[in-house]
């Protein structure tokens, strides 16, 4: 068990290089010179080359590689060309913001999709079932932004119910924080239990047709029983699999119902560094999303060999 | 003969495909005394699992039709409410499945498997259960039981995991236990062993066993009494030796003949062909209209065989049953003394 831990960390290091390389290289082709765009029309070159200076451009790429990758290792993302603020300290700001929203929005996802793809596998074909599935073709196709902006119209407009958007802290008004939570996290939530309610139908059902299952009815346990410990307790692995995937889909920023929302988080960030070339920004929050995938990969992946004894010893 | 554990009377199975109905039982009928062992053989198709399924309600109730009759102890089960169809799963009916690689749950230690079987039946106590399931494990012949309880499934091999499955089978002492093809997928030193356990198990509780199979030399070793099935139905039953030495069905008959012979020898050293029943059982969507067989039987005596089913009915006349009482019958047209019987 601690050598896989370790083997899986190691691999998660080894990917986390090659993102940054990747990300690093990528922005270097992207055309727009940021500190023309940083200084807006009227400068000197004097003020030009020493800003170039400054902010390391002028060095070989190599060179500039190393310099961010070692200082990124500290904690040091450098500096955001528009503002001058450091980067970690930006990034870090909306991470709240981004953390509350994923994981409102995962909870949603999964009390929708855990009673209703169980429904649907126990009675493939009924009612449940039929209505299940055009729900959730339904939660895939429609885009997330016009079902925002229909439930603003609804509940904050006609209704007049909740906030259409913002975000304050939890510490600061927890009934105001919740208000505003809800709206954006019903969107992002049906979208991912729309995906995951599929999963969950296809594993039940799977497992209901294993032979322990039979074993476990003709042990004479109540179905509850058989149900709660012998088919959900191995559909899990499954389900652990596409939620992770679902969570590090939310947390890398849903930008689109972020901006909606105006909600304050990394996917908003990302898209104000790009439209205004803050490579610096953009290049931490790029580095983040990346992170944050890895560690949920590798929670995913302990994860299973918790669930399922068989894994752990591979 | 003891009073018989399991009566079972006219069972019809149908089951709804996609192709049309299915009568995968039709009207079936035999008893299990206390302690007796019947062995139900047929290929692949022939019903016999579906039969026992449906004796415990688990086929899926969407697609499978059941009717006849079966009393466990007196009482039917195929009209006993959901609720007292558990409580007789277990107590009333141990069950052992054929693959012991797929009937364990990979997830759950095999203690924990015991004990649910235990704690499904009154006993509450986890610390008692767990004690119960040693105990099982230890009459089962699981070597270091007290270890061997925290172990998952993938940790013991085919063997083991059918010991564990008979010990779940027998933890709460079952008035009859149903073996389904419950050695066929073991290698043949194991095969024994399970059967000797059975075989033990059985003397030492006075249970009945219904003991699934298409293997004739497991038959040979552990029935009391045979029951040949075939597209459904039953074509032949009676004592073991009646049916393997003297059968009276052309598909016994073809079955017994496909066993292979090591000891006999052509001329040139070289062992004969295996001899096969031409053809495949007919689709149970599909049943021919006179007898089962019919349609591959190679002897076809009798003008009714292709119009009219025939009846099961004592071989020989009941003078020539034996002593015992335990007649010996089969369903067919074609009569010994017949000269187009072969």
């Amino acid at each position: 068990m601690g050598g896989y831990l370790l083997r899986r960390v190691g691999q998660a290091a080894v990917v986390l290089v090659g993102v940054s390389v990747v990300v690093f290289g990528l922005l270097q082709l992207v055309p727009g010179d940021p500190i023309r765009l940083a200084l807006g029309t009227r400068f000197s070159q004097e003020t030009y080359d020493a800003l170039l200076e400054r902010s390391g451009l002028d060095q070989p790429v190599l060179q500039q590689y190393v310099t961010w990758a070692g200082n990124a290792l500290t904690g040091d993302l450098g500096v955001s060309f528009r503002s001058g603020e450091p980067v970690t300290q930006l990034v870090l700001e909306r991470l709240p913001a981004t953390l509350t929203l994923a994981f409102a929005s995962i909870l949603v996802a999964l009390l929708i999709a855990v009673p209703l793809g169980t429904l649907s596998a126990l009675r493939p074909r009924s009612v449940v079932d039929r209505g299940a599935t055009v729900l959730s073709q339904f939660g895939i196709s429609v885009p997330d932004f016009w079902m925002a902006i229909v439930l603003i119209l609804i509940f904050a407009g006609t209704l007049g119910w909740l906030p259409s958007g913002g975000y304050v802290p939890l510490t600061e008004d927890p009934l105001g924080w919740l208000q505003r939570l809800i709206l954006p996290a019903i969107v992002t939530g049906v979208v991912s239990g729309s995906v995951i309610t599929r999963f969950v139908r296809s594993s039940v059902l799977e497992v209901l047709g294993q032979d322990h299952v039979r074993t476990a009815q003709a042990k004479g346990m109540a179905t509850r029983q058989v149900l709660g410990w012998h088919v959900l307790r191995n559909a899990l692995l499954p389900l652990v699999t596409v939620t992770g995937v679902q969570l590090a889909y939310l947390l890398s920023g849903v930008v689109v119902v972020e901006i909606v929302f105006a909600w304050p988080g990394l996917g908003q960030l990302a898209l104000q560094s790009v439209q205004a070339r803050d490579y610096p920004v953009l290049q931490g929050a790029v580095l983040l999303f990346a992170l944050v995938f890895l560690v949920i990969n590798l929670v995913v992946d302990l994860l299973y060999s918790v669930i399922d004894p068989r894994i752990a010893r591979r | 003969m003891s009073e018989p554990v399991l009566e079972v009377e006219d069972l019809r199975v149908d089951l709804r495909t996609p192709r049309g109905t299915a009568h995968v039982v039709n009207g079936l009928s035999y008893t299990v005394g206390r302690g007796e062992t019947v062995a139900v053989v047929g290929e692949s198709g022939s019903g016999k699992s579906v039969s026992v399924l449906a004796l415990l309600g688990l086929l899926p109730s969407r697609t499978a039709t059941v009717t006849g009759r079966a009393a466990l102890q007196g009482e039917d089960l195929l009209t006993m409410s959901k609720n007292r169809l558990r409580e007789v799963r277990g107590p009333g009916v141990g069950m052992v499945f054929q693959d012991p690689m797929t009937s364990l749950n990979p997830v759950l230690t095999i203690g924990r498997q015991l004990a649910e079987a235990v704690r499904a039946h009154g006993e509450s106590s986890k610390a008692a259960a767990r004690e119960r399931a040693v105990d099982l494990l230890r009459e089962v012949g699981l070597p270091d039981p007290d270890r061997a309880v925290d172990r998952y499934p993938h940790q013991l091999s085919g063997g083991m995991r059918q010991r564990v499955i008979i010990a779940i089978a027998l933890a709460n002492s079952p008035a009859l236990l149903i073996a389904d093809e419950a050695t066929t997928a073991l290698d043949v030193t194991v095969q024994a062993q399970i059967i000797e356990l059975v075989d033990r198990l059985q003397e030492d509780h006075g249970t009945g066993v219904v003991w699934i199979t298409h293997d004739l030399g497991v038959v040979a070793g552990i029935a009391d009494r045979v029951l040949v099935m075939y597209g459904g139905r039953c074509v032949e039953d009676g004592t073991v030796d009646d049916v393997l030495e003297r059968p009276a069905h052309p598909y016994t008959r073809g079955l017994l003949g496909a066993l292979p012979d090591l000891a006999e020898e052509t001329g040139d050293g070289e062992v004969p062909d295996l001899a096969t029943v031409p053809g495949v059982p007919p689709p149970p969507t599909d049943l021919p209209e006179g007898c089962v067989f019919w349609p591959r039987c190679p002897v076809r005596s009798d003008p009714r065989c292709e119009t009219e089913q025939p009846p099961l009915d004592l071989v020989g006349g009941p003078l020539l049953t034996k002593g015992d009482g335990l007649p010996h019958r089969a369903a067919t047209w074609c009569r010994e003394g017949d000269d187009r019987w072969t």
